[in-house]
Formats: structure tokens, sequence, C-alpha cells
């Protein structure tokens, strides 16, 4: 399936990301010969049906619901680009 | 002794028999890098302090007789895997100066026979890739062939076991990551079954479909290392509460009634002459190991490339959202937030991830979801089943590891020929069951040949038990001019 360039426009918007229009054209031909690729799974009958339960009984894995010290809070927040004491300071959203 | 023939085995007797010691070795691996890794590029990050430091630790684990198979080995981490205090890249500007704040489960496990870490390997960014050309940080070679690519994406893991540099590395492989680039450097490469080993601590590229490999010398090196990182983790809820066998156990030299099955879908037009050469040679030697040998069929073997190139980019699109500039890794300003992502993405990350994130993107978005994701799950499901229908008559499966040789850096230049080098190696990943490639020939221009061999889910024993038999029928003594 071949993708237009405001296609590609949306999906770069969706996805958070900027191209200048040499990348677009690129993008426009390289996505629309993966798309055209992966269209042969239309050929296959039937979509969603079958399970892909990896445990073979169904059954989902849990493990109980219990506070764990994994790391000092100090270490995952010093890596962070900004913050103010123990929190992490964005930039305002509009 | 010459530390370039070493292996795990060999290493940990001479270490037991206090022959050597684990500070010596690790003095070789540092040697040995140092001699070679500034024309193979293998590793992004070499420790050598904290290496010394920990090979100090293994000599007193051993000065007190609880030393264990992997204690005092060197060994390398592809970046992709967390270390705590050591930087994890993935290969990518958007993660340049990120240092992991806990460690991987397998890293924790492996840690309990105190291997030697000497350093960090490298990888196609984000592990996209099959050749290292996508790091941000440069490719690694061929210690084949500095002209040729090493595989990928754990092309650094394999190239520095390859080329000597330690005796054994951690790969990851999401749809041939680890047993392409063992096939193209002349090696051993496993893929455990999905569920199996943790992917905790791991930066997730498709979580349904990755899974932490080992890259070996020998069947029996790898077999040692799944040993210890096998087995189920409260922190992965993919992996299952399964026994793991003592893999070492299963270690013959024969396959005297075994069936082993060829699916005749992957012998398709456009493998390499050499290639088939070898895997033919292969079949030979299966037949008088005492298998029989005969024609199976995966009739949806042709569609599990185009089922991963939806699968694996709508999941790298959701997982790779995580890198926005607010937490951790790289952050560009801008005016505002939403700036903020804008910048950092379009400035962190590199051709292949952005390409996929937007694949991934349209094939999630509304109104084409169910058109190419839910298609796609729903062909996973019959790929999944022409295995588990095939293991109901054969123990293993066999086929080449790639369809060609290493190729030359800059050949595959347009997306969709990278991604078929995967051709043989993807369907493993999309039906979650295990596989392993050894060496079995070498081109005439030298290259090693790779062939794959591929069990049941949970299955690892049969895989070690043929390939070992294999590597000692076929007696090869590869190693590079370097």
């Amino acid at each position: 399936m071949a993708i237009s360039i405001d296609e590609v426009d949306r999906i770069a918007k969706l996805s958070r990301l900027t191209f200048n229009d040499q990348e677009k054209t690129k993008l426009q031909g390289e996505l629309s010969s993966i798309l055209t690729y992966v269209d042969q799974l239309k050929e296959v009958e039937g979509s969603g049906e079958l399970s892909l339960a990896d445990n073979p009984d169904g059954s989902n894995l849990m493990r109980n619901d219990v506070v764990e010290v994994l790391a000092d809070p100090e270490e995952f927040l010093a890596q962070a680009p900004d913050r103010q004491g123990n929190f992490i300071k964005v930039k305002s959203v509009l | 002794m010459d530390f370039t023939d070493l292996t795990i085995k060999s290493a940990s007797d001479l270490l037991a028999r206090k022959k050597i010691s684990a500070k010596e070795l690790a003095q070789m691996s540092l040697d040995r890098i140092k001699a070679v890794d500034q024309d193979v590029h293998a590793f992004l990050y070499v420790g050598a302090q904290k290496a010394m430091e920990a090979a100090v630790h293994a000599d007193e684990v051993i000065a007190e007789g609880e030393n264990f198979a992997l204690t005092g080995i060197p060994f390398a981490a592809k970046d992709n895997i967390l270390i705590k205090g050591v930087q994890a890249t993935a290969a990518s500007k958007i993660l340049e100066n990120y240092k992991a704040t806990y460690d991987a489960t397998i890293i924790r496990k492996l840690n309990q026979q105190s291997p030697v870490l000497m350093g960090k390997t490298n990888l196609d960014e984000f592990a996209m890739g099959s050749s290292t050309e996508n790091s941000a940080f440069g490719p690694s070679k061929n210690p084949y062939d500095l002209s040729r690519v090493p595989g990928g994406s754990s092309g650094g893991s394999a190239a520095a076991v390859a080329s000597g540099q330690v005796l054994f590395a951690l790969g990851t492989d999401t749809g041939g990551s680890v047993r392409q680039p063992a096939a193209f450097c002349g090696i051993v490469g496993l893929k455990p079954t999905y569920g199996r080993c943790s992917r905790y601590g791991l930066i997730s590229l498709g979580s349904s479909l990755d899974q932490i490999g080992v890259l070996s010398k020998t069947v029996g090196d790898a077999a040692m290392v799944l040993q210890q990182m096998a087995g189920q983790d409260d922190y992965d809820s993919t992996t299952l509460p399964k026994l793991v066998p003592d893999y070492t156990k299963f270690l013959k030299e024969d396959l005297k009634g075994w069936r082993v099955g060829i699916p005749k879908e992957y012998l398709i037009d456009g493998i390499d002459p050499e290639v088939m050469t070898v895997f033919n040679n292969v079949v030979k030697k299966v037949q008088e190991l005492g298998a029989t040998v005969s024609e199976v069929s995966l009739p949806h073997s042709s569609y599990a490339l185009a089922c991963y190139y939806i699968i694996l980019p709508v999941e790298i699109s959701a997982n790779l959202s995580r890198f926005d500039g607010i937490r951790y890794g790289l952050s560009v300003p801008g005016k505002n937030l939403e700036e903020v992502y804008y910048n950092t993405r379009s400035q962190g990350f590199g051709p292949e991830p952005k390409r996929r994130i937007m694949i991934g993107t349209h094939a999630s978005s509304a109104g084409y979801a169910d058109a190419y994701y839910k298609k796609a799950r729903h062909v996973q499901a019959l790929i999944r089943k022409d295995f588990t229908d095939a293991f109901q008559n054969f123990d293993l499966l066999l086929t080449p590891t790639t369809p060609t040789p290493a190729f030359k850096f800059g050949e595959k230049s347009d997306p969709l020929s990278m991604y078929l080098a995967d051709v043989f190696t993807v369907g493993l990943n999309i039906a979650g069951v295990p596989g392993i490639s050894i060496p079995a020939g070498v081109t005439k221009a030298g290259l090693p040949v790779g062939v794959q061999l591929v069990a049941a889910h949970f299955a690892e024993e049969k895989l070690f038990l043929g390939a070992h038999a294999l590597e000692q029928a076929l007696n090869l003594k590869l190693k590079p001019n370097l």
C-alpha cells in the first residue's frame, strides 16, 4: 500500500517526530515499500480468532502486590534532566 | 597458553586446578581487547578497573572452594542489558549518558557464580538491524574479514567472542539477533524459548518476541550459561514456572533414533550456493550420526517476515514512547512540553528507530489496527501451530541460519533487503520456540557459514544434544586471523 505525504505527516505527529521535506519523501517511499510487502498477510483468511496464550493453561502469572525497595530513589532522580526536590520538573503543557 | 583458544570449560578447569588465576584471565582479556578491538570495535565500553575488582573477588571465591562453572570467566554483555552503575546506551544517542540504576535479573543470576564482566558490546540502535551499521557509535567489524559486517543486532557480542576477547557474551534475539551474528562470525548462538529467561532489565524492543541469548565458542559453553540464566522470575510475568533441567547432562555423541525435519519452505531460491553446499554436508552428517532426516512442511513460513514487520514495529512504537526527554536520557529543550518531546525524539533517535516507530504507529493507529495488527497476530498463531504440529513428528528441525555469509558494509542499503537477512530466524521468535546456530563450514573466501537447529517450546536440552553431536562430528577448528 502506497502512502501519501499527508499520511506521513499524520503518523509523524502521532509519533512525536519531526522530519524535513527531503526526509519525508524518503520515508514515503520506504514506508510504502514495507507496507506493500506486509500486505501479503491479507492472503491469509481470518483475524484474531486464535489463542496466543504463552502459558499452556491460559492463566496469567501474578506476583503479590508488595512494595519493595529496588534502588535508592535518589539514583533514579539523579538521571532526570531537571528536578525540584523529589519531583521531576517539566515544561508547562500549554 | 593462548587466551584466544580458551573456552568456558577449559578456563574453568584451569581455574579449579589453580593453573591460572581469575586476575590473570581478566588481564589476558584486557590485553586481547587492547590488541584487536581498535580494528574490530566490538565494545562500546570496557571497564578495566571493575573487571579487575571482580576478578579479585572471583579468586577469593575459588580459594574458598566455592567456585562454579562461570566463576572468574571473562564475559561481555550487549549494551541494552542493564548492569547497575554501568552505561546502557542501546547504541542510541538518546541514551548516550544513561547509567543503569539496577541489575537485570539474568545479570543478578550470573553474578551468583562470580563471572568477570569486561564491558558492554555494540549493537544496532535499540537492537534494530542485522549488521551493527545502525549503531549510533559506528559499526563493529567481522573478525574474519574487516570489510564485512559481523551481523546484528548482537554483532558486538559475536565479534568479541569470535575474536577471542572474551569467553562468552550475552546478546538479545528478537528476530535472529543472536543466531545471525553467531553464524556470520563462526560461533555458537543460542536463543532460548520465549519465557525461559527473564527479560527484566533488558531495554525492550519487541516485548512479545525478545529473549536474552548466549554467544559462545562451543555448544557445551552455551549450555553452562543457560543453566545459570534460565528460570522463572517474579519480575517478568512471561517467564513460566518450568523446571530447568541439567542441560550439560544431555551432551551426547550420536543421534540414534532421532527424527530431524527439514522445512521445505525454507529451501527457497536466493540461498547462496556455498551456504547450500555446507547445509547439504550437515544433512549428511546428521544421517551419519544415526538420525532419520525427512522433509517437513511449515505452511505459513512465507508469512513470518511480514508478520514480524507488523508485530515488532507496533511494539517498538509503544516501547520507545518512554524516551521523551523527561525522566532520563537525552533531553532537548523546547518552548513547551510537547516541543521537548519532538526535539528530544527527533534528535535522539537514528533513522531506523524512526522508521520503525512510524510503521508501528501507523499499523496500530485508529482505522488500521484491525487490518494490520490483529491480522498479524492471527498469522502468528498459525505460524506457531505449524511448529507445534511439526514437533509431534520430529525432535529437531534443521535449516541454514542465514541465506548468505556475512555481507559487505553498505551492501544492503534499502531497509527491506536488510530485513530479508533474518528470513530463516524470525519464524522462531514469532512461534516462541528455541533455536541454536552453530558453525557448519566456511566459504571459499574463508567466511563462516552456520546452520540452525530448532526444538519445541522448552526443549533446549534437545537443541544442546543435537548441536553438540553435530559440533563433534563436524570438528571444525575455526579461528580468525587477527
